[in-house]
């Protein structure tokens, strides 16, 4: 009974961690409600600095949701009984009376902006170190010409971290866009930074078909050489380096690879209820930067993946939902990536519980 | 949470043509399978039945069963 394994009904989360919130460009002068590890978050930027704000999304009072209450300068101002709220979640008006009870406060939540990403710390907030934000400087670098977009998704998160750190469903899911046969018949070297928290998976394919995505963004036409390049930092962000070129070429002897083609895929999975998870996705590149019909092929197409990706994963959490407590499953050589993120998941997930007393109430 | 890279780094290589995995712990010890659940579950055992010895031939290497 090799590779057999009884599945919890649904992955924990991993507490006093950082989250991708959002694009950075998502958050401005409206307020924007996103729910992030079963807390209601409302986001919004100051006026007078620009700095993203990150509140508690339920009025003290009578937890009215602040997204539906509206900004006033640097505050928010509840749309039921008008509490207003500071940029720290002191309340500093209530109706009809000059004492503001001392108690009157929401949580607010640490915040990085970084790459072009909104990052917020789900946890202790004494515990959050800005430092340790894993990065994507592409997203944000000139250098690079990035498409991008969200994609909510009616599944544990525990799902699409499985569907991304194994890359041979690109082979059947996603036959005709980016996968080809060589994807799943290609072997793939896993690596754990146990201390580090980094899982990596690499699959380096010599002689592949060219997929539409890259053989009409590339303008490549042949075969080609294809590496695959994990990078999943736990719990959250998920780097894949992609690198495409003509069969045969590879990087040169000093490290330099003009020859070739190289798009750097960057993914956020935000857990944000148990059934419901952000899929922020992003796809840039460092060729034919100022093409726009480029540009518009990749959003379009990566979109349409995703999409598939999100239909799939709807489907499974129902079949799922359907099955007896306790299900098995069966895990094969393409599943060691996998395996070794749901483990490094697990092991976040309850240091997080150890740690974690702090919860999203006043 | 990310992290500098740290020394302990546990490897798995699908070899070439062939069904099996080939894993490396951080402290040296080997082994190879067929099962990537068997397989990671000895890897994070360490040290319970890690013999540091190094690189093992082929033909010395401890098989799952």
């Amino acid at each position: 009974m090799t590779g057999i394994t009884t599945l919890a009904r649904m992955t924990a989360f991993a507490r006093n961690q950082w989250y991708v919130a959002a694009y950075g460009r998502e958050i401005g002068r409206e307020l924007l409600g996103r729910t992030i590890l079963n807390e209601p978050i409302a986001f919004y930027r100051t006026e007078s600095d620009d700095t993203v704000i990150a509140l508690a999304d339920r009025c003290v009072h009578r937890r009215y949701p602040l997204t539906a209450g509206r900004l006033d300068g640097d505050t928010v101002v509840c749309g039921y009984h008008g509490f207003t709220y500071d940029t720290g979640g002191t309340c500093v008006f209530v109706p009809g009376q000059k004492r503001v009870p001392r108690t009157a406060r929401v949580p607010s939540y640490p915040i990085v902006e970084q790459d072009s990403l909104v990052w917020v710390w789900i946890g202790d907030p004494a515990l959050a170190d800005p430092r340790s934000v894993p990065r994507a400087p592409w997203l944000a670098d000139p250098r690079w010409t990035t498409v991008g977009g969200m994609e909510p998704i009616d599944a544990d998160y525990g799902l699409l971290v499985d569907n991304l750190l194994d890359l041979s469903h690109e082979t059947y899911l996603h036959s005709g866009y980016i996968g080809t046969p060589e994807v799943a018949e290609t072997p793939i070297t896993t690596e754990v930074d146990e201390g580090a928290g980094v899982v990596r998976v690499s699959r380096h394919m010599d002689d592949a078909e060219c997929p539409p995505f890259y053989a009409r963004s590339t303008g490549i036409d042949g075969r080609i050489t294809r590496w695959q390049d994990i990078e999943y930092h736990a719990p959250c962000l998920y780097l894949l380096h992609s690198r495409i070129a003509p069969a045969g070429v590879l990087p040169r002897p000093d490290g330099s690879d003009p020859d070739a083609f190289h798009v750097e895929i960057t993914y956020a999975i935000t857990p944000s209820t148990d059934r419901h998870v952000y899929d922020f996705w992003a796809v840039s590149r460092d060729f034919a930067q100022d093409d726009e019909e480029v540009t518009t092929f990749l959003h379009d197409l990566n979109r349409t993946v995703v999409l598939q990706d999100v239909a799939a994963l709807n489907l499974l959490q129902k079949a799922l939902d359907t099955e007896r407590e306790g299900y098995q499953e069966l895990s094969i050589n393409i599943d060691t990536g996998g395996l070794a993120a749901r483990r490094i998941l697990a092991r976040l997930a309850a240091e997080g519980e150890k740690t974690a007393p702090v919860v999203a109430s006043p | 949470m990310s992290g500098a890279p740290t020394a302990e780094v546990y490897r798995i290589d699908w070899l070439p043509g062939t069904d099996v995995l080939h894993g490396v712990c951080h402290c040296g010890a080997e082994r190879t399978a067929e099962d990537p659940v068997e397989l990671w579950q000895w890897m994070l055992a360490h040290p319970t039945g890690h013999q540091p010895t190094g690189h093992q031939p082929a033909d010395h290497r401890e098989e799952m069963t």
